[in-house]
């Protein structure tokens, strides 16, 4: 069981963290969020797919993401 | 549950300024968490540049001091020298770092300043919008090299690390990137190694860092990375240029 | 009392901010200053402080930057050409606040000029020089024992303001031996450095940064307006001039600084025997500009004002600024390297009083 949490205000869109992900649970939101782009987010039904491997907050310039395991 | 990654604590929570993509903040954190794992954020004094990561005096949490357009080495140097005791780093871009500043940096390493100098090198300069910088490629084109960067007319470039690895007061010298999860984990080592040799009190330390610049390349950030992967790593090959505490040099 | 030492210019320099307790001294070779250098490399390093000769007048300045950022005494000394290379980190250390020293032992210019003394760095040093409304206090001795004294209160002006001091002197100043004193000073109560400077947070919740940026207009022009309230304290506390032989009706007042004022002085013996009666002003800052010397002596100078100089005039326009037009304000100089005779300096002063016996 592993837990990743977005800061999504934080987010700005850059899709670094989607494309490093080896379950391919990351995708970006329709919403935007406060500062105008579509951040990265990981759907409730799909939190159980994810590893904790943390390749997602690696990859962030932002420190967006938190992961858990 | 058990936390595997959270924000460091040596930066400051507050957003930045970068574009969307840019991996200055990926570097950034690399810094920060290497500070906070030796523990050394109390007594660091780090020294911003002027280039896109001029305001990075707002993000690290230690104290810090802004520099003139390539002068961080010299001002690096007048703090490390007054208080010794202290770790101090700089944070350069590649026009700043190897045009105006080229003096600064040369010396610093021949003297073998107990500093660490990470160098974000993107081919271009950023802040000003997209000009030709020292670092840009052959072919490259940019905002003063609309026809792609001709060597016969505007030089070649400079392949840093190499250049301050014949130096005898550089201890360490390092080129990284961080396009990759694998390659970002080989640049955090390498710059949790260079201020580990710094504490040590060993010498001069610089690790050179790849990185991307989605806004003034005109490329998305995925696009950008795959830019660096496919131009960039080709030219300025990655890996130890110099260590003196392992003899073999590359 | 401390005993009197017989002292070359250029060593007293080095031997005062040493007794100033200057931690960092970061230089540059460059004729007629390079003795700083050459003492401070011998002394410092066996009292345990910093010598570093650094790759060019640019580094040296952004050096001692850093050191000033750090919350230590630091100073530089260069020459012209070489101060002129360091107005970039001047304006940067003004616009951030650091308290320094710099000294310019003045040569000729413009360009590479040549090495003899001079005085033509007036402009640079009081206008301005590098970018930005900042200002440097600028202090011109004309003697090596001056110069040791102003060089101490130069580091305390510099910590109380947060501020660059400048100490110009001409090549003569720097190569001639003179008797000096270093007096006992007693310990004056200074600002600490504890609530900015950038020495690792130690245990400090808030980090320091030092800084010149403020990308907001709004921003700059609040820093811009504390600093010239900042400049407007200093012009009122810590203007410094010499007054000779001021008193009574005069005929013409000289207007000089340095060692040409020593010519002055001289010259105004030899006239006062021929009937002539000329006083002195003596600024000792030259930024901030001892204006009020002027409002002493105006309604009672018969022919005005004569500004002597090693320069081509350049302290005419605050002269002129400070008298405002009641009396006529003259100029001899010699540049170049050129001294001016007492004669040559005698001559103009009577062709100004126009034959008036
Ligand atoms: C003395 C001086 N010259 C020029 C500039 C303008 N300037 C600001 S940033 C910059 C280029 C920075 O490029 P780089 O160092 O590559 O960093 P990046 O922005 O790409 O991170 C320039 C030329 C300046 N601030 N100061
Ligand atoms: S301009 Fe380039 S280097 Fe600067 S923040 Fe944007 S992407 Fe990064």
């Amino acid at each position: 069981m592993a837990k990743v949490t977005f800061r999504e205000d934080r987010c700005k869109g850059c899709g670094h963290c989607i494309a490093v992900c080896p379950v391919k649970i990351i995708e970006f939101d329709e919403k935007l969020n406060l500062k105008g782009y579509h951040p990265a987010i990981v759907k409730e039904e799909n939190m159980g797919k994810c590893l904790g491997c943390a390749s997602c907050a690696r990859m962030c310039p932002d420190l967006v993401i938190t992961v858990e395991k | 549950m058990a936390v595997v990654f959270e924000p460091t604590k040596g930066l400051l929570d507050v957003p930045t300024h970068y574009c969307p993509g840019c991996t200055h903040g990926i570097i950034h954190r690399l810094v920060a968490e290497s500070l906070e794992e030796l523990g050394v954020i109390d007594k660091t004094i780090g020294v911003a540049p002027v280039g896109c990561s001029v305001l990075a005096y707002n993000y690290f949490a230690c104290d810090m001091h802004e520099a003139a357009h390539g002068r961080a080495p010299a001002v690096a140097t007048g703090i490390k020298r007054s208080l010794p005791d202290s770790v101090v780093f700089t944070y350069q871009g590649d026009g700043d770092l190897a045009a105006i500043g080229t003096a600064e940096i040369v010396h610093a390493a021949a003297r073998g300043e107990k500093i660490t100098t990470i160098f974000v090198n993107n081919c271009i300069y950023g802040m000003t919008g997209g000009q030709m910088a020292p670092t840009t490629l052959p072919g490259q084109v940019t905002e003063t090299s609309p026809y792609g960067r001709d060597v016969k007319l505007q030089g070649h470039p400079i392949r840093v690390s190499e250049m301050l690895s014949t130096l005898d007061g550089a201890v360490y010298v390092e080129r990284v990137s961080v396009d990759s999860v694998a390659n970002v984990l080989k640049a955090k080592k390498a710059i949790k190694k260079a201020f580990e040799l710094q504490i040590e009190g060993k010498g001069f330390t610089f690790v050179e860092v790849l990185s991307i610049c989605p806004t003034n390349w005109g490329l998305s950030p995925r696009e950008s990375i795959k830019w660096l992967q496919d131009n960039m790593i080709p030219y300025y090959p990655l890996g130890v240029k110099k260590d003196i505490t392992q003899q073999e040099v590359k | 009392m401390a005993e009197k030492v017989l002292m070359k210019g250029n060593e007293a320099i080095g031997e005062a901010a040493i007794q100033a307790g200057c931690q960092c001294f970061f230089g540059y070779p460059i004729t007629p200053q390079t003795e700083v250098a050459a003492y401070m490399s011998r002394r410092m390093p066996k009292i345990g402080r910093v010598f570093l000769q650094a790759e060019s007048e640019v580094a040296a300045i952004n050096m001692v930057y850093g050191a000033a950022g750090s919350g230590v005494r630091v100073m530089t000394s260069s020459s012209s050409p070489g101060v002129s290379l360091k107005q970039e980190g001047i304006s940067y250390i003004a616009g951030a606040e650091l308290p320094c020293v710099i000294i310019n032992i003045v040569r000729g210019g413009p360009g590479l000029g040549g090495i003899q003394p001079a005085q033509s760095d007036y402009f640079q040093a009081t206008k301005g020089g590098g970018h930005g409304d900042y200002r440097l206090v600028v202090y011109a001795p004309s003697s090596v024992q001056e110069m040791v004294d102003l060089i101490q209160d130069a580091f305390d002006v510099a910590d109380i303001y947060r501020n660059p001091v400048m100490v110009m002197g001409d090549g003569m100043l720097g190569q001639m031996m003179e008797p000096v004193e270093f007096k006992e000073r007693e310990a004056k109560q200074l600002p600490s450095k504890a609530d900015w400077a950038a020495t690792g947070l130690h245990g400090r919740k808030e980090h320091h940064v030092i800084n010149s940026l403020f990308l907001q207009p709004e921003e700059l022009e609040k820093h811009n307006e504390k600093l010239q309230k900042k400049y407007a304290e200093i012009e009122k506390n810590e203007v410094k001039y010499e007054m000779y032989n001021c008193d009574g009706d005069l005929d013409i007042v000289l207007v000089s600084y340095g060692t040409v004022s020593r010519i002055c002085k001289n010259v105004i013996k030899m006239l006062a025997k021929e009937g002539l009666k000329v006083g002195l002003i003596r600024p000792i800052t030259l930024w901030p500009f001892p204006k009020k010397a002027f409002e002493e002596v105006v309604d009672r100078t018969k022919y005005g004002f004569l500004s002597v100089e090693l320069s081509c005039g350049q302290m005419v326009e605050d002269i002129e600024l400070s008298v405002k037009g009641r009396k006529p304000v003259n100029f001899f100089g010699r540049s170049g390297g050129m001294v001016p005779s007492p004669t040559e300096i005698a001559n103009k002063v009577k062709e100004i009083a126009g034959g008036a016996r």
